[in-house]
């Protein structure tokens, strides 16, 4: 049965953590993603799971990485400044391939910002927030309901795709309080899909020696299938290796693994987007304001509509180059100044899109949006 | 008969990088022949290392064997060690990754006095990579960065464990394999936080510029610089100016444990639809 409730943002990211069978939290408190420490902190102890406030945000995401490459689901909530000091490990659990969810709610940036109020600066770090080569998996969370149920998502993705996802939510959705209806308890257990294991002979098992197409299968630690973890570029068993085809391959690995199962990450909404003439980009709470603007222009005979990516990265680019062939007027909307404005026009191949974007702490109200349709259109 | 390491080692990835007569291979054997003699299983033992030479600890022993970030090990040692309570995890960290770069982490599992076993092989110079100024760089001492003698105090590693918490501390050194393994026994069957200064020679890259270019030079001058901890409190505090005492300098067995405590707030925690009382928190600590 539904459930129905009365919370928040940040308090419904920390339960379907748990609901997701999240048995480790490693954080540090930053303003506006701290609640996801304080719930969990409660939540954790009472199912046998752990968390620990460690001494540096770099020190949450490690602690969070080691938990997650013994065997158990493990997360990690931060914000931008935050995102930054965890970047490196980030790295890390990419080139390792450690299945990891790190809740990130959005603040004012860059630096220390605007720390208690609103911002969507983080999108282009999400894509790339360590240095070198790899291919991020990123959620954003739209609504409250979308809080629980894109943390659970971004648990079994991070388990099937074996490397961190990144759940973005930003102050407004962390920090709103409201109902929201959550699936089915038992459907979420009855969802959880681990991470895949081995159990033939250990002399058979090659964790990193899998199709290219594939991530790694990282059986847990103290089972009697050891084998070796490290940021170096690595052979078959994990063991640091500079042979050239190795490394080659390893990296083409991580792309490919993501990219050829796109299908399996897309997820969007499309809001009255079938008779629009008018077609608005919006994601997290900007859509919010999206949809009250489009409901409210559609009363005065202006037919808007939303295409809202839940999976920001990898991008949905071939349903936005279908959407920038369809649409004349595009609008984006972003508490940016247009980072994922610069996907879209890669992805649409087109440089006459319109953009409207705020980075003054403040959200968007559906006046901003109907008065700038009214503007350029 | 000869100790026999080869059921421990990754064979296949002998012979290792570090350099000809390096101390670190003494203190890998010394490890195993500690784990050997306690007949820990080796699918009980998590090896986490950082960066640098001491990095490659991990990669050669038949453990579950993590080589994380610079720095991190004891982050990444505690979430692996929350997780997994009742087996062993054990640090092996070089002075720079335990004393600069992941200076806070060190202090820090100190102060929770979590129960990890921590090996710094302390060779007072960032040997991997050419011979940079480490916090255990002795002063006046000629390093890339500071060419013409190291101006920075030197950090005793030893002193600020005990500060921070640490329940067992000692210091030992690689001229000593004996008394190495000994320690190694002690620190494992410790419940707490073990920080172990394990004095290593780099005639590479610390000795060639600094008057000891051959490793028996270079071991030398660790036995010059050290005295056993007796003798040390003997000393006037002039004396002990610039000598390292070596031995248990620390060990307390009372100390409570940070997973132990942990446990018995999940306990206390189990079943409850509340915030836990004052009287609950009592059986907590």
């Amino acid at each position: 049965m539904a459930r129905e409730v009365i919370s928040s943002g940040n308090d419904l990211a920390a339960m379907a953590a748990v609901d997701a069978g999240c048995m480790f939290f490693g954080g540090y408190p930053i303003t506006p993603s701290s609640e996801v420490m304080h719930t969990i902190s409660d939540l954790l102890p009472k199912v046998g799971g752990t968390c620990i406030q460690m001494e540096d945000e770099i020190g949450g995401i490690c602690a969070a990485i080691g938990a997650a490459m013994s065997g158990v689901r493990s997360m990690t909530a931060t914000s931008g400044p935050g995102m930054s000091l965890k970047a490196e490990n980030l790295g890390l659990a990419q080139m390792a391939e450690v299945p990891l969810v790190v809740v990130d709610v959005m603040r004012g940036g860059p630096s220390t910002g605007l720390p208690t109020r609103v911002s969507q600066g983080d999108v282009a770090q999400a894509k790339n927030p360590s240095h070198g080569d790899y291919k991020s998996i990123t959620l954003c969370a739209g609504d409250l309901t979308e809080c629980y149920t894109e943390t659970v998502r971004a648990f079994n993705l991070a388990d099937r795709f074996m490397q961190p996802v990144i759940v973005l939510l930003d102050e407004t959705i962390g920090h709103m309080h409201g109902k929201a209806v959550l699936p089915d308890l038992e459907e979420v257990k009855a969802g959880i899909k681990p991470r895949k294991t081995f159990d033939g002979p250990v002399e058979e098992y090659r964790p990193y020696g899998v199709a290219q197409d594939e991530p790694a299968v990282l059986n847990p630690m103290f089972k009697g299938y050891r084998y070796h973890f490290t940021g170096l570029h690595h052979d078959a068993m994990g063991f640091p290796t500079e042979e050239i085809e190795t490394c080659r391959k390893l990296i083409d690995r991580l792309f490919r693994k993501v990219d050829e199962h796109r299908d399996e990450l897309e997820y969007n909404e499309e809001y009255k987007l079938d008779d629009a003439d008018i077609l608005l980009i919006g994601y997290g709470s900007a859509s919010l304001a999206i949809k009250e603007a489009i409901n409210r222009l559609r009363d005065e005979g202006i037919k808007a509509g939303m295409f809202r990516p839940i999976t920001l990265w990898p991008s949905p680019e071939e349903r936005l180059f279908e959407l920038g062939q369809k649409f004349d007027k595009v609008l984006s909307v972003e508490l940016n100044q247009g980072q994922y404005l610069e996907e879209i026009q890669r992805a649409m191949g087109r440089k006459d899109i319109q953009k409207l974007t705020k980075t003054n702490g403040r959200p968007f109200s559906p006046q901003d949006i109907i008065d700038k349709v009214k503007e350029v259109f | 008969m000869a100790f026999n390491y080869d059921e421990y080692l990754r064979l296949e990835k002998m012979p290792t990088l570090w350099c000809w007569g390096c101390g670190d291979g003494v203190i890998l054997k010394a490890f195993i022949r500690a784990i050997d003699k306690l007949g820990i299983k080796k699918d009980d033992v998590c090896v986490v290392s950082g960066i640098g030479c001491s990095g490659r600890f991990s990669s050669y022993v038949d453990f579950n064997t993590v080589h994380t970030t610079h720095g991190r090990t004891v982050a990444y040692a505690t979430g692996i060690k929350l997780a997994n309570p009742d087996k062993y995890v054990v640090c092996v960290a070089g002075d720079g990754d335990a004393l600069a770069i992941g200076g806070n982490h060190t202090i820090h599992g100190c102060r929770r006095n979590i129960d990890i076993t921590m090996i710094v092989i302390n060779n007072f110079i960032y040997g991997l990579t050419n011979s940079q100024t480490s916090p255990t760089t002795p002063r006046g001492y000629w390093s890339v960065t500071m060419k013409q003698g190291n101006i920075d105090p030197t950090f005793d590693g030893c002193e600020l464990a005990i500060a921070a918490g640490a329940s067992f501390v000692a210091r030992e050194k690689v001229t000593e394999p004996k008394k190495l393994e000994k320690v190694f026994v002690k620190a494992l069957q410790h419940k707490g936080f073990a920080y172990l200064d394990i004095l290593s020679n780099c005639h590479i890259n610390l000795g060639r510029k600094n008057k000891m270019a051959s490793a028996m030079e270079n071991l030398d001058w660790i036995d010059e610089i050290t005295m056993p901890k007796k003798k040390y409190d003997a000393l006037s505090d002039e004396e002990k100016v610039n000598i390292l005492p070596t031995g248990i300098l620390k060990e307390d067995t009372e100390a409570e444990e940070y997973c132990d405590m942990y446990g018995k707030l999940q306990e206390v925690y189990q079943g409850k639809r509340d915030k836990i009382t004052p009287a609950d928190f009592k059986k907590v600590i």
